[in-house]
């Protein structure tokens, strides 16, 4: 076990785009391409282990130690706040977290402002800087609706193209944080397996640049 | 006669094992024990709540009317109610139940803790400091020969803090960028201060410089041009030369992520690894500031260890529920079925006993001593 380095990639179009940067950087594991039920893929030659995960639940393998290192989106990072090392900026994957309503909308500072979003902390942080009172509507998916309904006055999301806000009216007003996919390792790995960690960051950093 | 299961060392847990060696090693180093016997006022917590690792404390109303806390914590305590000592310095260690959420942010819970460590406080001198730097070292070799004590310096931090002019909500997103590693957010926080390219370069050399002394000690020359980051520096390398002629700098790296609150920290700040335990067990650092904001003179640096955490490497579980199961019927006396546990448990094997053997258990001998004989 101890040789491997264990690695959680998220599932979906990111993780998918991930693996092939880690294939590229030398750490190919062809099984992986392969249609079948698997759970874990290994590669002992290069050391290393591969598994796939809901994007969202990548730092907690990470930070509890069952990966070594994984890829999670800074969106992650910011809302669950792990205690990982955040190694490399992938510059993949690249979005924007922002607060869009209708394209009519016009702020009135007089009221509670109320934010529709899955990043509850995100939010709450971004208005608590700008002493904003707010009222987060934690919701777990088609957030766009919100405005719509009126169940909020804005809401706090990922943008990629904004093609979907303007299908619906919607706009997006300011930008929170720039997002794009990270290299996150477990703190304690990182010192128990720091050469094959730093090889692996290494390699990936001279493919990003 | 006690039936021989108080010679058996395998009956302890690793955390009950680590408890008692590192009471003797504290004992043997002069440290005197503390025992928390009162509950403190919520109001010294609240005060200091930053120190605290996590900063929801339990609270309830004591008999006066006044507002109290279950423990979260043990330092503040000891500072509090520790006479000054005739000598100049004090040397406490204790082994107290805390009560905070457990550290993964997954868990919001909170839990009852044990820890233990010790704090040194007073005229400090800098054997003190070091010495403190070996015990965190040997206690960290108590619980595995496989571990790593991770040392920075607040110092050096703040020196560079100071120098590139970074205060405020800057200040703190630099050294949270810092504490993840995270060279790319460096670089933003470095673009947004406006820090010029050798200021820069000199925050991306920091959070790169991790590794053993001798690896990094150069990049920290490099980085360290102001007299208070070069005095801060001198100190690094003190006790990283004590540590190789303590024959222990394998196990002692440097790395700038070791970040604690710079209200409370001053000097050496450190965070022990075992390997197989996914978070840090062994948390500690020089806190003048804190000593100053309590009222008293002096300096002060101390660790923690989590014992909780150790449970993590007890991975073998055990292979059956008792080593015997003893079947006793109604014709055998309360005292003859005391006498066979005794005399079955006498090489310290467990024993459960009952009229009939339980479902669902798994046992290595079945005992019958409703005919007298074995099955």
């Amino acid at each position: 076990m101890a040789d491997f380095v264990n690695i959680a990639l998220p599932k979906g179009r990111l993780g998918e785009k991930v693996y092939s940067m880690f294939e590229a950087a030398g750490y190919p594991c062809p099984s992986i391409k392969e249609n079948n039920r698997k759970l874990i893929y290994e590669n002992p030659e290069v050391g290393v282990r591969y598994f796939w995960v809901k994007p969202s639940d990548v730092s907690i393998y990470v930070e509890r130690g069952a990966a070594d290192i994984g890829v999670a989106g800074k969106d992650i990072l910011l809302e669950y706040t792990p205690d990982v090392y955040e190694l490399l900026d992938l510059k993949t994957g690249v979005c924007r977290m922002m607060v869009a309503a209708m394209q009519d909308y016009r702020s009135d500072p007089d009221k509670t402002l109320r934010v529709a979003t899955k990043f509850p902390n995100i939010a709450r942080s971004y208005y608590d800087r700008q002493r904003r009172e707010i009222d987060i509507i934690t919701l777990n998916g088609s957030i766009e609706l919100a405005p719509i309904l009126g169940l909020s006055d804005v809401i706090v999301d990922i943008v990629e193209t904004g093609k979907t806000l303007y299908e619906n009216n919607l706009a997006p007003f300011e930008k929170i944080v720039d997002i794009s996919a990270r290299l996150i390792a477990n703190k304690a790995s990182f010192k128990f397996k720091n050469a094959a960690i730093e090889e692996i960051y290494s390699s990936l950093a001279k493919i990003v640049e | 006669m006690n039936g021989g299961f108080a010679a058996d060392k395998n009956i302890f847990k690793t955390e009950e094992r680590v408890t008692f060696a590192l009471r003797g090693l504290y004992r043997a180093f002069g440290y005197k024990p503390y025992k928390m016997s009162k509950f403190e006022e919520y109001d010294l917590y609240v005060r200091n709540k930053d120190f605290l690792i996590s900063d929801r404390v339990i609270t309830f109303t004591g008999e006066s009317g006044k507002l109290l806390a279950l423990k979260p914590d043990v330092t503040l305590s000891i500072i509090k109610n520790t006479p000054e000592s005739s000598s100049g310095i004090n040397k406490i260690y204790y082994n107290e139940t805390v009560y905070r959420s457990s550290g993964a942010s997954g868990s919001k819970e909170f839990s009852e803790i044990m820890q233990t460590g010790l704090e040194c406080f007073g005229k400090l001198d800098s054997y003190n400091v070091c010495e403190v730097i070996m015990l965190a070292i040997r206690s960290l070799a108590t619980v595995s020969d496989k571990y790593i004590l991770d040392i920075s310096h607040m110092g050096i931090l703040s020196a560079l803090l100071d120098e590139a002019g970074l205060s405020g909500e800057l200040r703190q997103k630099m050294l949270l960028c810092i504490s993840e590693k995270n060279r790319s957010g460096v670089a933003i926080v470095c673009d947004e201060a406006g820090l010029n390219g050798e200021m820069s370069e000199c925050f991306a050399k920091l959070v790169s410089a991790y590794g053993k002394i001798d690896e990094v000690v150069s990049l920290l020359g490099e980085i360290c041009r102001t007299p208070k980051a070069r005095e801060a520096l001198d100190e690094l390398v003190l006790v990283c030369e004590m540590t190789k002629k303590c024959g222990v700098s394998e196990h002692v790296w440097i790395d700038f992520s070791v970040v604690n609150d710079m209200r409370y920290y001053s000097g050496i700040v450190f965070r022990g690894f075992i390997d197989n335990i996914p978070t840090g067990v062994l948390s500690g650092g020089r806190y003048d500031n804190l000593l100053s904001k309590m009222g008293r003179e002096g300096g002060a640096i101390g660790f923690a260890v989590y014992l909780d955490l150790l449970e993590r490497l007890d991975r073998s579980s055990a292979d059956c529920d008792a080593d015997i199961f003893l079947i006793y019927g109604e014709n055998n006396s309360p005292a003859d079925v005391f006498a066979m546990t005794e005399k079955l448990t006498a090489n310290g094997e467990s024993l459960m006993s009952g009229r009939e053997v339980p479902e669902n258990m798994t046992f290595k001998k079945i005992v019958d001593m409703r005919n007298g004989g074995e099955v």
